[in-house]
């Protein structure tokens, strides 16, 4: 069992052996499930991630409010037929994030990852950067357990949910644990996994969450694109040697303190933020008043 | 600081757009429909808080539904839940309430069959598709749905625990919590039950079948 993250770098270290490993390694202790077994479910979820974060680009997908839906095609058509400034891996994965994120505000099917408001970032910088070097299935995988370990020290010294620790705890733990999945995928060191998820966190301290009218939509469904690229940033700068100062563990620390110390207002109430802007309480009453459905 | 699973992580498959607005209230669906055990005809559902405020943005009142028809909780149906028990012949009854000092996302759910019979349950979507079952028939509990568990009401007098788990010993059921509470002394009391595994039908009559035991329900477990 770990608790912080210098443990899993030691037990890498003393086994000779990736992040991965040692998440599955406890999960089949924890469970009395054979790794099989665990790596048979975790395709499961990783067959559900690629769904969502596909069927929203094949197709408009809108929100159940209809206040947002159809970004993830602008994404991928613009993608394919103009010059982007970001360049096609990364526009890649924008249109990912955001098919998961609307297929999720349409009542369709997703894995939460850690929550599902932040489902769009991980399956999208793992299926992104899987796609770049042609890594298999069981490579993505192994991401995923990468991922879900740097969540699961998020949720034990921290939390991972938006009304105890803003959106900093969803879209910021997604990121990280993206960052983190990327660097393993393309064989850059646990520290350096750490170091991206480290970083990619430290980016977005004190990201409140806000949402308009209490819907998983506004700033959410975006917040999952930059969420993604956030993380592929993250992966970048630490297989390029950049560390962080800041060692995850602490991070994560202050990331748990900042969130205890944000007004409720700013913890998924819809109390403040973006969804008491004049627009956001526009959009409010409108949805409060009558059929959802033909709204927008 | 306890050892945690990749799956709470990682997960769960469900119905977007919240675990807690969705996957949390199906789960409290199926709770309701479960304790019932059998077909009904109408139900009513009084919501609470950030239920009663956002339910229709968020699909609470569908996945709600969802879980009263038994769908789970990834289940692509749960979008046409309404209409599904429609044709099924259930009245569905949405509320708003004012529940006092409970969770923000909290339901009270009344199941009704045509003789009048029915089933209370209060219950809040606590977050990550995880819920707390507070109250069944007016007697206040806690439990999580992830034991399965019995529950019995039954006058407050001698030997009634002692009595109760002699039954599920007899069926080699091991219990996992064990709690009693009365309204005062001599009056109802309630003992809920969790036990590691499920508990058969028939568990039910046999301990209704112990003097002064009123009622009996059994929750197995939610998925």
């Amino acid at each position: 069992m770990y608790h912080k993250a210098h443990e899993v770098i030691k037990e890498t270290k003393e086994k000779n052996c990736r992040i991965s490993d040692v998440v599955l390694q406890n999960e089949s202790k924890l469970t009395e499930r054979s790794a099989e077994e665990i790596r048979e479910k975790v395709r499961e979820v990783l067959r559900v991630m690629q769904d969502a974060a596909q069927s929203g680009i094949d197709k408009e997908t809108k929100s159940v409010s209809g206040l947002i839906g159809g970004n993830a095609v602008k994404t991928d058509q613009f993608r394919k037929t103009k010059q982007t400034v970001c360049g096609d891996v990364v526009n890649r994965a924008i249109a990912r994030a955001l098919s998961s994120s609307e297929v999720n505000a349409s009542m369709g099917r997703i894995a939460a990852m850690p929550t599902a408001g932040a489902a769009g970032i991980v399956p999208a910088a793992v299926i992104t950067a899987a796609e770049t070097i042609n890594a298999d299935e069981n490579a993505m995988i192994d991401a995923l357990l990468t991922a879900s370990g740097v969540g699961q020290l998020i949720k034990k010294n921290a939390t991972i949910s938006g009304a105890e620790g803003g959106c900093q705890a969803e879209c910021g733990a997604g990121a990280a644990m993206a960052a983190a999945a990327i660097v393993e995928l393309y064989g850059g060191t646990p520290e350096m996994a750490f170091d991206a998820a480290a970083i990619a966190i430290k980016s977005i301290l004190g990201l409140v969450c806000d949402p308009v009218a209490g819907l998983v939509e506004v700033p959410c469904s975006k917040r999952n694109a930059t969420g993604v690229v956030n993380a592929m940033a993250c992966a970048d700068m630490a297989l390029a040697g950049i560390t962080s100062v800041i060692p995850f563990d602490e991070v994560v620390d202050a990331m748990y303190k900042i969130g205890k110390s944000l007004p409720a207002a700013l913890r998924e109430t819809s109390l403040g933020g973006l969804a008491t802007t004049p627009t956001g309480e526009t959009i409010r009453c409108r949805l409060m008043k009558g059929d959802k459905d033909t709204l927008f | 600081m306890s050892n945690i699973s990749v799956f709470e992580i990682m997960g769960p498959i469900m119905i977007g757009p919240s675990s807690s607005h969705t996957a949390g209230a199906e789960k409290l669906g199926k709770a309701a429909s479960s304790i019932w055990g059998r077909s009904f005809d109408a139900v009513e559902f009084y919501l609470h808080g950030s239920f009663a405020k956002t339910y229709k943005g968020h699909g609470t009142d569908k996945a709600l539904v969802a879980g009263i028809l038994g769908m789970s909780a990834d289940d692509e149906r749960l979008r046409d839940s309404m209409n599904i028990a429609e044709s099924r012949g259930i009245k569905t009854d949405f509320i708003e309430v004012d529940l006092g000092d409970v969770h923000p996302n909290t339901v009270k759910i009344v199941i009704k069959d045509k003789d009048q019979l029915m089933l209370t349950l209060v219950g809040s979507s606590i977050g990550g598709g995880n819920i707390i079952i507070t109250e069944v028939d007016g007697s206040e509990l806690e439990i999580s749905g992830q034991y399965p568990v019995i529950i019995a009401t039954h006058k407050d007098t001698r030997g009634m625990v002692s009595k109760i788990t002699g039954v599920i010993a007899e069926h080699q059921l091991n219990i996992a919590t064990l709690e009693v509470s009365r309204e005062s002394r001599g009056e109802t009391a309630t003992t809920v039950i969790e036990i590691d595994s499920a508990a058969p039908d028939s568990i039910i009559n046999e301990i209704l079948q112990i003097e002064n035991v009123i009622s009996v329900r059994v929750l197995n477990a939610i998925e």
